[in-house]
């Protein structure tokens, strides 16, 4: 077996900036004619020379010819990345974790809750729903940010609002006059989000507290916890289990998870200090 | 491998340097217990002279002292600050290293070979640690390929207690005193009257070979008899106890528990019991560069869950308080290691009291919360 | 429309989703339809809060104003959603401005009249009142994780 710390280099093809915070890396492989392939939801550890890894999820489709990474930058590292440009090369091991449940929502309806930055990891869901737009059922993000100059892959999220089948809403928590949408936390577009809750997956990526009561506001709408899964966030130094830094109760959220189904975490949701 | 039938055979005190010699000769590098800076610790061993002949452990919370013993036993102590870890997890260990050139970048595994390890002295306790490490970094679903390496060659010449130390407990843990697997040797120092020998049982064919190497003759009834007795009066010895029924439960349901608070001002988060514990896996990594900016390096080194750094994450620090992270170091030793890895993650060795320098013991932290639910 | 012919449809709104039918006759007395044009200032911050509404389409935006910032938009609400409280505590006024985002269609509910027959009628008072609280607590929990600002870089 290879040996899991070992970084392989890609290069950077492009640099999109997102938001005054965000931006996307889409990344080419140095020794091989292939980016890795991937399942949605999963993660790489990114390492810039010298100063450090992160762990960032793939935000790319599953066909894309490149990797993509969108990254906020709000530590050493992810800022040293958001520094680099077109060509330089990064340090990447991976794809790690488990993944969202694409064959459980197969027939389903899929419903997509997120906040923040928390779009990124579901947007090779919503590439993969839309791609293969048949084989699910009704289509729901949700979608919560802070203010509108934070809002991630606007111009895509304007795009999968007009397609007839897919109802995209979009609340923010603070907006400003020229603001038509909603303004509210992302818990109050569920009461009205139009599925079917028994026969419905639920994806929810996004700050603790914000998944904690999206799940609650899921259950009351007559989902069962099996049916919702969610992506939790902790610190990563090896991605596969050794190190014992991303430990949250018995599992391991870097090989056990980042994506969980919510009743077998639902009893450590909440817990101080974990 | 098949399970050598072989009977117990002898080694007699005067012939021990036959063994570490024909260790040495095999290319091993023996590892054993020697004092150091007022301690017994594991080193390198050339000579039968570097073991702790007549030494012994005084242990207790917060206490360890070596005190001369009236006999000459090479394994008259219970265990030290070190722990074979040191060895197969090492504490500082460069992962890789990384050039810049013209492609961009390129990175360069360790292709070191790994050094070949002969054990000598292994306590039944430290072969369940060893035991369960493998299964952290050998039966998952990725293998640490440095631990594989040393893991796979090492030797171990095992050593039934012959005394109990003062905080320990693996009576209580079911991991000795009696070595019962995992071993290529297993050995118990008799001292009886003026005769010293070794009772020693082979684990494994390699084990089984180097017995007869050494022209061992085969035990009589009654050092056979003078062995067993020996372990039996260790067992009946232990310094503490710990009730380990449903244990897991216990410690999930008290999550939220004033003792915790409690710990938490005798606490000094210094991260000995994590350092000293045999089966503590946790590190951390570290990036360097040169000057030039042109080579990099990263290295593994343990880490402790006492460190604030330990759980952070961008904005902050999960664990904050002393509470939360002597609660995830003992809730994980002994409870979420169950879930995580099917055994418990304590084997009973006594260190982490030891070497706590405030003297809080996991036994009682484990029987207070134990018996405040009694009360309720 | 009259009163009459309002219930059945008052009767699905979620706000009054499984009332007694008696229950739903005694509303429906103080019901009566409305629509507002997209743009339409609803109901202004200090006036008399003589009606509240149940959004049955379109959507609204509780807006206060702030002589810095101008009109700022606290939160919206849509369709199957009460808007107004006021109407049940003195001193019966308005703390907000309420603006129509889109065009509405509501019920609006005379405000005196319900708490008349509130008064009269504890029983039904006590099941609008259970209903209206979990409305308070269901907003002021969206508030407190609006003021959370948990997308915010806290680094």
């Amino acid at each position: 077996m290879a040996d899991p710390m070992l970084p392989e280099p890609y290069r950077i093809a492009r640099v999109r900036r997102e938001t005054h915070d965000t931006f996307t890396l889409e990344l080419l492989p140095i020794n091989s004619a292939r980016a890795m392939s991937f399942a949605p939801g999963q993660f790489n550890m990114l390492y810039v020379f010298g100063t450090g890894e992160s762990a960032i999820s793939i935000s790319g489709a599953t066909t894309d010819e490149r990797l993509v990474h969108t990254i906020r930058a709000v530590g050493t590292v992810t800022r040293a990345l958001q520094r680099l440009k077109r060509g330089d090369v990064i340090g990447v091991r991976g794809p790690f974790g488990t993944s969202w449940p694409m064959q459980e929502a197969i027939g389903r309806d899929v419903v997509i809750v997120t906040g923040g930055i928390g779009l990124a990891p579901l947007r090779p869901v919503i590439y993969q729903v839309l791609a293969q737009r048949a084989q699910y059922g009704k289509f729901v993000l949700l979608y919560g940010a802070r203010t509108p100059r934070d809002l991630l892959y606007a111009r895509e999220l304007e795009k999968w609002r007009g397609q007839f089948d897919c109802g995209v809403e979009i609340t923010l928590d603070t907006a400003d006059n020229d603001w038509r949408g909603n303004v509210g936390f992302v818990t109050a577009l569920i009461p009205s989000a139009q599925f079917n809750p028994t026969n419905t997956v639920a994806m929810i990526c996004g700050p603790e507290v914000m998944m904690r009561f999206t799940a609650q506001e899921l259950r009351k709408r007559g989902m069962r916890d099996e049916q919702i899964y969610l992506s939790l966030e902790r610190n990563m130094k090896c991605a596969v289990g050794f190190c014992g830094h991303c430990q949250y109760g018995p599992h391991f959220i870097c090989k056990d998870g980042p994506v969980f189904r919510y009743d077998r975490i639902a009893s450590l949701l909440g817990k101080q200090e974990l | 491998m098949s399970v050598p039938t072989d009977q117990p055979a002898i080694i007699e005190r005067q012939h021990f340097q036959r063994l570490i010699d024909a260790l040495i000769r095999k290319g091993y590098r023996v590892i054993g217990p020697v004092v150091r800076d007022g301690a017994i610790v594991y080193d390198e061993l050339a000579a039968l002279d570097d073991l702790p002949q007549g030494w012994t452990d005084e242990q207790d919370g917060g206490v360890y002292r070596l005190k001369r013993r009236a006999d000459d036993a090479l394994f008259g102590y219970a265990v030290g600050p070190h722990s074979w870890k040191k060895f197969l997890h090492p504490p500082h260990l460069r992962l890789w290293q990384a050039r810049r050139n013209a492609d961009g970048a390129e990175f360069t595994a360790e292709t070191e070979p790994p050094p070949r390890f002969a054990f000598i002295g292994v306590r039944s306790c430290e072969l369940h640690a060893i035991a369960i490490q493998d299964k952290v970094f050998l039966q998952g679903s990725y293998v640490d390929p440095t631990y594989q390496a040393r893991r796979e060659q090492a030797f171990i010449v095992a050593v039934n207690c012959g005394q109990a130390g003062g905080t320990c407990f693996c009576v209580s843990m079911n991991t000795g005193p009696q070595a019962t697997f995992g071993f290529d040797l297993a050995l118990t120092e008799v001292i009886e009257g003026d005769r010293h020998y070794f009772v020693a049982e082979a684990g494994t064919d390699r084990g089984a070979e180097l017995l007869r190497e050494l022209s061992a003759r085969q035990a009589g009834d009654e050092e056979r008899r003078q062995a067993a007795q020996t372990v039996a009066r260790t067992a009946q010895q232990m310094g503490r106890t710990m009730d380990t029924h449903d244990i897991k439960a216990l410690l999930y349901r008290n999550h939220e528990h004033p003792r915790w608070d409690d710990v938490a001002n005798r606490c000094l988060t210094c991260a000995n019991c994590t350092m000293v514990c045999p089966t503590c896996f946790c590190t951390t990594v570290e990036d360097t560069t040169n000057l030039t900016g042109e080579h990099a390096e990263r290295w593994r080194r343990w880490d402790s869950c006492f460190t604030l750094d330990f759980s952070y994450i961008h904005g902050g620090s999960v664990r904050v308080s002393t509470k939360a992270r002597y609660r995830q170091w003992m809730t994980h030793k002994l409870a979420s290691w169950i879930d995580q890895f099917g055994t418990s993650g304590c084997v009973g060795c006594g260190r982490c009291i030891t070497w706590c320098p405030v003297g809080i013991d996991i036994t009682e932290e484990v029987r207070a919360i134990r018996e405040s639910e009694a009360e309720q | 429309m009259t009163a009459q012919t309002l219930e059945p449809i008052l009767a699905e709104h979620p706000f009054f989703q499984g009332l007694a039918a008696e229950d739903i006759q005694l509303v429906a007395g103080c019901a009566t339809n409305a629509v507002f044009k997209a743009g339409e200032v609803i109901s202004r911050e200090g006036e008399p809060a003589n009606q509240f509404y149940l959004l049955r389409e379109g959507k609204v935006a509780l807006e206060i104003y702030v002589p810095e910032r101008g009109q700022v938009v606290l939160q919206t609400l849509g369709a199957g959603e009460l808007v107004g409280w006021s109407w049940l505590i003195p001193p019966y006024q308005w703390r907000f401005d309420v603006r129509a985002v889109e065009f509405v269609h509501a019920f609006a509910l005379d405000g005196a009249c319900l708490r008349g027959k509130c008064e009269a009628n504890p029983r039904l008072g006590y099941e609008l009142l259970k209903r209206v609280a979990q409305v308070f607590t269901e907003r002021l929990m969206a508030t407190r994780l609006q003021l959370l600002d948990v997308y915010g870089n806290r680094s």
